[in-house]
């Protein structure tokens, strides 16, 4: 199922995300998301996210579909070339996986193998533009397929709570130029500056789906306002996360926190992304504290 | 050794406001211009009554020398739209910056060759790429300020403007949308999306 039919239909598109280990069993991956995301709407997985090498994104994916999950195949232009991505653009679809999130993806030079040669031959930007031309029936250098073309669901995202916000916004919407169908947002903390973006992005007529993280502990938000750019947790949360360490930990608070984040910007969203980052086993009661 | 080759006739038709100051710089020992095809086209445009005023000179890289000379020609400078390059791409970096404010355009593509490079004393980076990119920037080039050479636009990676990659390092991408924001220029934020072709950059096998 395209996730792009559910945004038509006007239905609020929930998705979150899991990590493919570091290593080549995921029983506990698969347990994990047929038990608390099953009844959501659409599985991200991310593709060596932080630059670090793990199992990957598309067997990922197909292992979720068989699983009877909706996934949604993250790539990024990091790693490989346009003969690769088109190459594993062409076996998602053989394998029925329709979603993807297109990224140009962290530099080489933040994760563990730092000496790494950076790809980037395309781009977030000439990555959608490259799954367009599939979808027409011709690859990017110009040559037909062979048969019926893919079909995708075609998502980027956006940070709306950057400090560069003219210049993410000027990339959004080249975003939808090249043929961006749908946008997953950086994590928001800060409802009045995402409700500030959506007022500008709202003129590229595109379902933006929420991103959020739930918090852990003070500490984790202090390491995020540092090193993670487009995230900002205000003093105040990380006051309340402090308050009590237990109910830090339990992620009482943490639920809290995002619960109200969504319901103050729901009304000005399409749906939510939420990256778990672990706590899988929270979004069930995330979702119900959020009324959705 | 690096070689600038013309852009083509559309291209820099498209391109160019009504009327243009034009600085042509006839080098330095390590470049090889196309200096007859330049001179045809700089007549043509003189005929066409497009040009307030040409200046030739060698190493404009070197910004003092070349701001007295700019500054010589203000008037004609002023009377223009835009200030129409033919250099090299660390020629029409060093002219946009000493321009601030004003539209300045490549009239070249600059493209490797192997041997001695010109030894130019300034941040100003040209990665030779052959399908020069200031147009569409703001003539900040996106090869060379952009930790990932970016032709699109932004990662989501910058913080506070600094690069992801390099703390000390400005954003390319948030640089060149400032840039654009101040020459009136944001509408080459909407140009097609743009796809390198590494068949024509000798840099390609490093």
């Amino acid at each position: 199922m395209k996730i792009t039919e559910l945004f038509d239909r006007g239905e609020f598109v929930v998705s979150a995300e899991v990590g493919p280990p570091k290593g080549i069993h995921i029983d506990g991956l698969i347990e994990e998301a047929k038990k608390y995301l099953g009844g959501i709407t659409a599985v991200n997985v991310t593709d060596n996210q932080s630059s670090v090498m793990r199992l990957g994104s598309l067997a990922v994916c197909r292992q979720l579909l068989d699983a009877g999950l909706t996934p949604i195949y993250q790539l990024t232009c990091r790693d490989r070339n346009r003969i690769a991505l088109q190459s594993d653009l062409l076996s998602a679809a053989m394998f029925g996986i329709e979603n993807i999130l297109c990224l140009t993806g962290d530099h080489t030079s933040l994760g563990d193998h730092p000496g790494a040669k950076p790809v980037f031959d395309l781009d977030s930007v000439s990555l959608l533009h490259t799954v367009c031309q599939l979808e027409s029936g011709v690859d990017l250098g110009g040559n037909p397929l062979v048969g019926e073309p893919p079909k995708f669901a075609k998502g980027a995202v956006v940070s709306p709570c950057s400090d560069s916000i003219d210049a993410q916004l000027a990339k959004m919407e080249r975003k939808v130029l090249a043929g961006c169908d749908y946008f997953q947002t950086q994590a928001v903390f800060e409802p009045e500056k995402f409700i500030a973006f959506m007022e500008r992005a709202r003129q590229f007529g595109k379902p933006v789906q929420l991103g959020i993280i739930i918090p852990k502990s003070a500490g984790m938000c202090r390491y995020m306002n540092n090193n993670v750019a487009g995230v900002h947790v205000p003093d105040d949360m990380l006051d309340e996360l402090a308050a009590d360490k237990e109910r830090a930990k339990a992620g009482i608070t943490g639920v809290e926190i995002a619960a109200r984040v969504i319901r103050e910007c729901r009304p000005y969203c399409q749906g939510i992304h939420i990256m778990a980052l672990g706590w899988e086993s929270k979004v069930p009661a995330l979702l119900k504290q959020a009324g959705i | 050794m690096l070689i600038t080759k013309l852009k083509s006739r559309e291209d820099l038709q498209s391109l160019l406001p009504e009327k243009v100051f034009v600085l042509l710089c006839n080098g330095c020992k390590e470049v090889s211009f196309p200096e007859r095809e330049i001179e045809e086209l700089i007549s043509e445009f003189l005929t066409a009554d497009k040009v307030t005023g040409v200046l030739t000179t060698d190493y404009i890289c070197n910004p003092e020398n070349l701001s007295l000379r700019l500054k010589r020609r203000r008037a004609m400078i002023d009377e223009a739209d835009g200030v129409l390059v033919f250099s090299c791409g660390v020629g029409v970096q060093t002219v946009s910056d000493l321009l601030e404010g004003r539209a300045v355009y490549a009239g070249c593509d600059t493209i490797r060759l192997p041997g001695f490079q010109g030894v130019t004393p300034l941040e100003y980076d040209c990665g030779q790429c052959g399908q020069c990119y200031l147009n569409l920037t703001g003539g900040i080039c996106p090869v060379t300020a952009c930790s990932k050479s970016l032709v699109n636009g932004q990662c989501g990676g910058a913080q506070n403007g600094r690069c992801e990659v390099d703390p000390n390092m400005e954003c390319g991408w948030e640089r060149i949308y400032r840039r654009l924001e101040a020459v009136g220029r944001l509408d080459a934020i909407k140009c097609p999306t743009q796809i390198r072709n590494f068949a024509i950059d000798a840099n390609k096998s490093h």
